[in-house]
Formats: structure tokens, C-alpha cells, sequence
């Protein structure tokens, strides 16, 4: 593969395309209401009408409005249809002639989509993830040619320095300083590994991202091996996202006959293998440790740090760990600059966010917007609020390592900085709108019933305490605990965010604590009355919210 | 090897490059409290019970696995720290079932004599009571689950320094369980050499040898610790 | 451990792979296992396999592995225990995974399981006497802008109720109350 090669790829890809398209979105929202069914019910129809040389149906990643679904869009004139069924399909193409239809239509200018800004997602609903001649048109692999021909690694890294990109999983630490941490560091075996194990509920950002995208990771991937000097990746994905394994290895495999991955990428001296590492249902495999443990096949337990992965990671070797949006960023950043890249988003926090929106509000789906707008933009006018006109009464963020933000604060910034002040964090990126029938100690019950099935086991504050946390909230909603059991729920959180070994220990405690600093009356009032009684083990618990 | 001179409770204290704050202060006749560190096998630090303050970071960082550095200040009995360690005994406690008026190993418990060193006089979350089992189908050991409190000593000496691999960890979370082989009852294990080095890094009465009775097992941890010297330092010269 | 089947401990010979039962799916596992030229950090994906094969992985299937591997059993027990994606015990003809993720517990997933655990007369996670169905949750499914979402067999369902699911699974559930 030469420049040439990739150039002529493009513009007979280009050539091809047919005056009309029309798309059709099949990733997972919509897969699941029938999208399969309605796009071979588009191709039979096109077919019937004769359109075949004007007319390309396609398959293409998501197109952000999963609550609508299944999606279909025609080009032109770029009109959007909504819950669209097989038997649509022959009146929608028939607009295309100026027939008439009555599916319904949604509205491009509303905001849930006039305010997006696509980075991450700028391919996502418009072209076929199965294909990488798509991903080629829309200049895809360009920035791998261009950094491997023109630029040496300390160059890569500098720009992604300067771009001001930071990690997109959660914690949110610069991504340059990572890269040039493992690219100082003098190993001969590097390795690059793609946190793509989305275990937060209520996200699905990196799902649509691989369903929609896969190229893109992968080349994320291999602009940061080559900058680090790694010559071996992993992609470590989720087996729940069956749709998207299957996405990457269709990827994987042409971009090795492309000879864009293997031996002489690019036909440069860099080599470049990358293997997906399914896992297997364990949400602590998102720490770093414990993803490099289960990469190498065992049971997924953190490790204390230090060393760190960059010094000491997988297989003992300095090791890369990004999740799948970060890597998604990478390549835009080199193809149009870091200041382009740096002059989005706000002072510390660069560039977009992808979030999954979900819960109580009546558009949801994905969304990508820059940094900094504010939670009421997304969830009042992006997200168009609670349906049947109910309240908004919190916005979670981060899943069980985040936090209830109350409506009271609405006009909070979204950044890193803004969000961890109120006792969230960003998260990876999902962000449920809770109304006021969602009781938040339940809310808070149902997170530390997550930590504690995932908790590893290993350390006894994370192990044992989050046992004691979630019977103490579950004797809180069956009315039974004091004001004693509550000063003992505070004093459990302080214990197990400090003494724990791992990240998800460390922030277990987050969604009690926030919602004990903005809701307290709500635990308070279900205080039972004193004379204290002794425990009664934990009632079951009544269906709230 | 380079020196390192660091203050540790007050007392500033020289160190070999590379030692861990817990072997550094365990050298000068400081105590700090232990459970899962064994002499001889590798620090997991999972108990937690080790975790020291270091001056200028707000993170509690455990003296088994942090490595002494120059100029480092090290406290390790604030109150925050003891009042910590307090309540993950407490978590212990409730966490399985711990009775030691009828243990193998009262007055000999490392658990135990944990609890009366740090002043752990009750326990006050509620006690879960698993439902746990007893397996003494091998011929010369016990294992009583109920006594177990998952540090893993066990395990690492059963790989890395019997090489049998025959205990390891089960399932996660408050259901981890230390098994042999495929689950199976010990005494079906195919790989264990009853050596019983697992009994004796045992800091409880969870692993014993038959036949003992109330307070009657003590555990030999010298024995583990020659076993480990001689080898690393290849003293058995026949 | 006196609940779990253990295989009779005479199977000493058959170290090298190959499989007395004769069954068709070892062989297939073998062939698997060789192409990992035996690396141990391929367990994982090597308990995948077997689970594909045969539906889960009883005590027989990971001593197989074990000895493939060349691991120590003890450590192929730990692992497969450790991930729940792995099922130990056979699942029912028909499963129906509940997803339990944030968005889906606020839109009433809680109630799609209640009401699937009373139409079944069995508990979330558990297989029905007949083996015919099996109830499980998912901690989340990533298909959260279609919430509450169910997975019947592997079809994600959007959008369900508990009366929706109900009906979605009556004809898997013959046998009324018991």
C-alpha cells in the first residue's frame, strides 16, 4: 500500500456512488427494532422499482437517534424517517421519484442534532463499518500514511500533546504525557491495548463507536503504536457486544490485506500486529491492571501501582492503555492539527464528548458535543427533557464511579474540573436522566449492588464493605435503619474510598456520597424511629422508582 | 546498592534501594500490622491493613508494596490509620464466622491477636453468617472456611513456593473461595503434595493439621521462611 | 464442595489430548487449543471456545483444558469462576436475559423481572426443572437507548413491559403453574 494506492481507493469509491443514497442505520438500537428486516426490504423495493443504477441502499453505523429507530435516511433530499417498518419501504423509495409516504419524519434542525459537533462520530451513520474502502473515501488511513512517512514518533507525540487531549474513559489524564511516558521508556517489546470493555450501565458510546467506526480505532491504534514503539496491540472488547467483535475482525482482517496492519505498514520499516482479547463479564477488567491480568489470561484483579502499565504492563512490558474513543480522536488530530483540536472545548477540558443519553428524557441516544456545554443544554434542549412533562430531577454521570447531579445544577459546565467538583466525574460517557418518581437511596442502592457483585474480591475494604454499604441502604428502604446505621453508611464510604486497592473500590462509595451531599432528606426521611432495634436482616426490596 | 535514608514515625531510618517501607521498618523494630504479607512469598497488598500516611500525598499507600525512597516521611500510626484498621478487622469479623472460643487456633491467631493489638473490642456491623463448609477429606489437613479470611498466603505458597498449584481462588467478590484443583474436595486433589506449607502460612484456623483441637495449632512460619532463604540462596549443598 | 460432581480421578492416561467419549466437539476444541501454540494467556479464549461447543463448561470439559493448556487445574477453575460470562451449569433450551443497566433499572427492568420470575416460578438466574428456559440479568447491554431492553434467546427486544415479556416467553413456559 502507497499513497497512490489509498488515493485511487478513494476516488473509485467516490465514482461509484449513485445519485441517491439512502441509509440505513444497523447498529445495535436499531438492529433491535427490526433495521435488518427494513433494509433488505429497502433492496427488494429498489429493486422492484428498477432504481438499481440511481439508487444505493446502505447499511451504515448509528445515526444517534436510537429511541426513534429504525432510522432511515435519504440523500437526496436529506430527509430523516423515523420507526420505520419493512413494509415503509416501498413508499420511501418511491419518494424518490416524488411519490409521497407517510412515515413519519424527524427534524434535522432540532437540536438534538443541529448542536452535535461530530468528531469521534464523523463517519458514524454515514458509511458502511464493513467496508474499508468507505473508510478510505472519507479520507480514512490518510493520517497513518502521512505520520509514518513524515513524522517521527517524538513529532506524534508532541502534537497529541499539544492537542490537549485527554483520556476519554474516565479519569481523564492526558493522553501525551501517557504516550511520551511509554515511548521514553527503552523496552524492545511494546504494547499498545484498547480498553474497549464498556462495563459502565447506561453507556454505550464505545459500542457504537465500533459498530459504526472500526477503522478508526484501528488506526488510532497504530499511530499510537508507532509513536510509543509498540509493534503489538490488543483490543480487549466486551463479549456482550457481539455485533461489534464481529465489526473489528471484519476491520482487522482487511486492513491486514491492505497491508495497513502486519509487517511493513505502509510499506515502512514499521511492523504492527493487533489481536482482539475477548472478555468474558467482569467489570473491574475496565481498571488497567486487572485488563492487562485478564489479557493475559487471568483472573482479573488489580495489582497496586506503582509500577505503572507505561513502565511495567502487560506481560511485564511497558504497555499503552487507552479506551476507544481516545483512539478515535487520535487520527482527526493528525489529519487536521492539534490547534484545530485544542481551540474546541473549554480551558482543561479539549475537543468533543461523546455521550450515551438515556433514562427519563424523550430523545435518547448518542450525542456528541464539545466540552463545556452546559448538563441543561443536553438534557433540556438536546435531550428535550422528561416526557409527559415531568421534572428532571437528577442527571447521572460516570455510572457506578460517578454521580447524581441535581437539577439545581444544571447549568454546571460539563468538563472534567466541573464535574468532579460536584462529586461526579465524566465517566466514559453515559449520562441517565432520572425524574422525580426515581427515588435516589434506591438509585444509590442499585450502584452499590453493582460494585459489590464486581468487586474482585481481593482487597477487604472493596470486598466486605461494599456488602455492609448496600445492606445498610437496603435496610434504609425497608424503613428499618437509624440515624446510627446512617452516621455508620458515612463512615463505611470514608473507608472504603480511602483504604481500597483499585479504582473501583476507591470510587464505590461515589453515588451514596453524592447523593447523601444533594439529597440527604430523602435518606433522612426514611429513617427509622428511634428506640434503636437490632439488625433484622435486610427485607426484600420493595420496587421503587 | 544505594542507601536510602527516609523517617518513618519520627525516626529516621537508613534502607537498602528496593526494600519495601514494611521490611525497612520491620528492620528498625517498627510494627506495622499485617495480614496478607507472608515473609518469603510476594506482597499483594490486599489486605490493607499496612496502609501508611506519606508526607505531601493525601493517598494512603500500603508499606508492603511501596518501596522506600529518599527523603520519603512515613507515619504509620495516626489515628485516621488506626480507626481504618479498626473497622477492615471489624469487616472481617462480620464477614465470615470467627468464633474463637472453639478455633483450632485461639491464642495462636494472627486475626486475633490483631484485633487485641489494635484495640478491636466488638464488631459493629451486623454479622453476614455465610452458610460455609468444612473439608476434611484429606488425610492429614483441614480446611474450615468459616476461619478463611481470603489474604491468599495459601495460594502463593502453594505456587510459588511448594510449585503444586493446587489452591488458588474461586469465583469474586464475597463469594471468593479458596479451592483445590476443579473445586473438588482437598483430599481428591491430584496435584497437592501434603506438604502443608499452606497450613502452616495460614494466619487463621481456616487451614490445620487433624487432630488438633481448641488452640491446640500452632503454625511454624520459620519452618517457611528457611525453606524460602535456603532455596533463594541455594544453601543446600549436598 | 461436596455439591459439585467430580470426575472419577482414573483419567491419568489421558494427558495427551484426545478425548475417551469419542465426542466430535473435543477434537474440534483440540485443534483450537493447538492453534494457541499453547499459551497460556489463551485460557480465556480457549473457555470461550469450549463454551460455544458445548453450552458450558462442566468439571470433565476443564480438565480437558487444564491438561490442553498445560495450566494447573486449580488455576483454570479460578478463571472460569471469575468471569460470569461462563456458565458452569447447563443453561435452559431458551434464554431470556433481562438487562438490569442504569437506564433500563429507571425505566422498570426491576419489573420485567419480577414478573418473568413469577411467570417462570423460578428466581433471576436460574434454569426452569424442565430445562427448557433459563432467566437471567445482564449488567447492562449498551442498548440503553432503547430501554427497558430484553435479550429473547440472542434478539435484543426493545422497550419491553412486564406484560410484553411475559407474552414474549408464555410459549417456552408450557406448563402453567406448578
Amino acid at each position: 500500500m502507497v499513497l497512490a494506492e489509498l488515493i485511487a481507493i478513494k476516488e473509485r469509491e467516490l465514482a461509484a456512488r449513485k445519485p441517491v443514497v439512502i441509509t440505513c442505520c444497523l447498529a445495535a438500537g436499531c438492529l433491535s427494532s427490526a433495521g435488518q428486516a427494513v433494509k433488505e426490504a429497502l433492496d427488494q423495493a429498489v429493486k422492484t422499482a428498477s432504481l438499481d443504477a440511481e439508487v444505493e441502499v446502505r447499511g451504515v453505523g448509528c445515526m444517534r437517534l436510537c429511541c426513534e429507530g429504525p432510522l432511515v435516511f435519504i440523500d437526496p433530499p436529506g430527509t430523516l424517517y423515523q420507526q420505520v417498518k419493512p413494509e415503509d419501504a416501498a413508499s420511501l423509495v418511491g419518494t424518490v421519484r416524488g411519490g409521497t409516504t407517510h412515515v413519519a419524519r424527524g427534524e434535522p434542525n432540532h437540536p438534538f442534532f443541529a448542536r452535535q459537533m461530530s468528531i469521534v462520530l464523523e463517519n458514524s451513520g454515514f458509511m458502511d463499518p464493513e467496508r474499508i474502502e468507505a473508510y478510505i473515501a472519507r479520507d480514512g488511513y490518510l493520517a497513518v500514511r502521512n505520520v509514518l512517512r513524515e513524522m517521527t514518533p517524538a513529532e506524534v507525540v508532541s502534537e497529541i500533546t499539544r492537542s490537549g487531549l485527554r483520556g476519554r474513559g474516565g479519569a481523564g489524564y492526558p493522553t501525551g504525557l501517557k504516550w511520551s511516558t511509554v515511548a521514553k521508556t527503552s523496552s524492545a517489546k511494546k504494547y499498545v491495548i484498547c480498553n474497549a470493555d464498556e462495563g459502565d450501565p447506561g453507556a454505550f458510546m464505545d459500542r457504537s463507536v465500533l459498530e459504526s467506526d472500526p477503522h478508526r480505532v484501528l488506526e488510532g491504534m497504530i499511530i499510537a503504536a508507532y509513536a510509543v514503539g509498540a509493534d503489538q496491540g490488543y483490543i480487549y472488547v466486551r463479549a456482550e457486544y457481539p455485533l461489534a467483535i464481529s465489526r473489528l475482525q471484519t476491520a482487522i482482517r482487511q486492513a491486514k490485506q491492505l497491508g495497513l496492519l502486519g509487517s511493513g505498514v505502509f510499506e515502512s520499516p514499521f511492523n504492527f500486529n493487533l489481536d482482539i482479547r475477548i472478555g468474558a463479564g467482569a467489570f473491574v477488567c475496565g481498571e488497567e491492571t486487572a485488563l492487562m491480568a485478564s489479557v493475559e489470561g487471568r483472573r482479573g484483579q488489580p495489582r497496586p501501582r506503582p509500577p505503572f502499565p507505561a513502565e511495567s504492563g502487560l506481560f511485564g512490558q511497558p504497555t499503552l492503555i487507552n479506551n476507544v474513543e481516545t483512539f478515535a480522536c487520535v487520527p482527526p488530530i493528525l489529519r487536521r492539527g492539534a490547534e484545530w483540536f485544542a481551540a474546541i472545548g473549554t480551558e482543561r477540558s479539549k475537543g468533543t464528548k461523546v455521550f450515551a443519553l438515556a433514562g427519563k428524557v424523550k430523545h435518547t441516544g448518542l450525542i456528541e458535543v464539545p466540552m463545556g456545554m452546559t448538563l441543561r443544554e443536553i438534557v433540556q434542549d438536546m435531550g428535550g427533557g422528561v416526557p409527559d412533562g415531568g421534572q428532571i430531577k437528577a442527571v447521572q454521570t460516570g455510572g457506578p464511579s460517578g454521580g447524581c447531579i441535581p437539577a439545581a445544577h444544571l447549568d454546571t459546565p460539563v468538563d472534567y474540573e466541573s464535574l468532579g467538583r460536584l462529586g461526579s466525574i465524566m465517566g466514559s460517557g453515559g449520562m441517565i436522566v432520572m425524574d422525580q418518581q426515581d427515588n435516589m437511596v434506591d438509585v444509590a442502592r442499585f450502584f452499590m449492588e453493582f460494585c459489590k457483585d464486581e468487586s474482585c474480591g481481593k482487597c477487604v475494604p472493596c470486598r466486605a464493605g461494599t456488602v455492609q454499604m448496600h445492606a445498610l441502604l437496603c435496610r434504609l428502604l425497608a424503613r428499618q435503619a437509624t440515624a446510627r446505621d446512617l452516621a455508620k453508611l458515612e463512615e463505611l464510604c470514608d473507608l472504603v474510598r480511602n483504604t481500597s486497592l483499585c479504582g473501583l473500590g476507591i470510587t464505590a462509595p461515589n453515588p451514596v456520597l453524592s447523593t447523601l451531599r444533594f439529597f440527604r432528606q430523602e435518606y433522612l426521611d426514611l429513617l427509622a424511629p428511634e428506640p434503636w432495634k437490632p439488625a433484622t436482616p435486610p427485607a426484600p426490596l420493595p420496587g421503587l422508582g | 546498592m544505594a542507601a536510602k535514608v527516609f523517617t518513618i514515625d519520627g525516626q529516621e531510618i537508613s534502607a537498602t534501594e528496593g526494600q519495601s517501607v514494611l521490611e525497612a521498618a520491620h528492620e528498625a523494630g517498627i510494627r506495622i500490622p499485617t495480614l496478607c504479607h507472608l515473609e518469603g512469598v510476594m506482597d499483594v497488598g490486599a489486605c490493607r491493613l499496612c496502609l501508611v500516611e506519606i508526607a505531601g500525598s493525601n493517598k494512603l499507600v500500603p508499606a508492603c508494596t511501596t518501596q522506600v525512597a529518599d527523603g520519603m516521611v512515613v507515619a504509620t500510626t495516626s489515628e485516621r490509620l488506626q480507626r481504618y484498621r479498626r473497622l477492615l478487622l471489624e469487616l472481617l469479623f462480620a464477614e465470615r464466622n470467627h468464633v474463637c472460643a472453639v478455633c483450632v487456633s485461639n491464642g495462636h491467631c494472627e486475626l486475633q491477636s490483631l484485633a487485641m493489638h489494635l484495640g478491636m473490642d466488638h464488631v459493629s456491623f451486623p454479622y453476614t453468617f455465610p452458610k460455609l463448609e468444612v473439608d476434611l477429606t484429606h488425610r492429614l489437613f483441614g480446611m474450615d472456611h468459616n476461619r478463611c479470611v481470603l489474604c491468599g498466603r495459601c495460594v502463593r505458597v502453594c505456587w510459588y513456593v511448594e510449585g503444586a498449584a493446587t489452591k488458588n481462588f474461586s469465583g469474586r467478590g464475597a463469594s471468593s473461595r479458596i479451592i483445590s484443583d476443579l473445586n473438588q474436595p482437598w483430599g481428591e486433589s491430584r496435584t497437592c503434595t501434603a506438604c502443608g506449607k499452606c497450613v502452616h502460612a495460614c494466619p487463621t484456623g481456616a487451614l490445620f493439621e487433624k487432630g488438633t483441637t481448641v488452640g491446640e495449632m500452632q503454625k511454624d512460619r520459620g519452618k517457611l521462611e528457611y525453606i524460602v532463604t535456603a532455596r533463594e540462596k541455594k544453601q543446600w549443598i549436598v | 464442595m461436596s455439591n459439585v460432581a467430580v470426575s472419577p480421578p482414573a483419567s491419568k492416561s489421558r494427558a495427551p489430548l484426545a478425548h475417551p467419549s469419542g465426542d466430535k466437539r473435543f477434537k474440534m476444541l483440540e485443534v483450537f487449543i493447538k492453534r494457541q501454540q499453547q499459551r497460556h494467556d489463551a485460557l480465556i479464549e480457549v473457555l470461550h471456545k469450549a463454551q460455544e461447543l458445548f453450552g458450558f463448561l462442566d468439571t470433565d470439559l476443564l480438565l480437558f483444558v487444564a491438561h490442553g493448556l498445560r495450566l494447573p487445574p486449580s488455576r483454570v477453575y479460578g478463571v472460569a469462576t471469575f468471569y460470569h460470562f461462563f456458565k458452569l451449569k447447563p443453561q435452559g433450551a431458551h434464554t431470556c436475559v433481562v438487562c438490569m443497566g442504569t437506564a433500563c433499572y429507571v425505566k422498570g427492568a426491576q419489573q420485567v423481572v419480577e414478573a418473568l420470575e413469577q411467570a417462570a416460578h423460578i428466581r433471576a438466574g436460574e434454569t426452569t426443572p424442565d430445562g427448557r428456559f433459563s432467566l437471567m440479568t445482564a449488567r447492562c447491554i449498551g442498548a440503553c437507548g432503547i430501554a427497558p431492553a430484553v435479550v429473547y434467546d440472542a434478539a435484543v427486544a426493545a422497550r419491553q413491559t412486564p406484560a410484553s415479556a411475559v407474552e414474549r416467553v408464555k410459549g417456552w413456559l408450557d406448563h402453567g403453574p406448578r
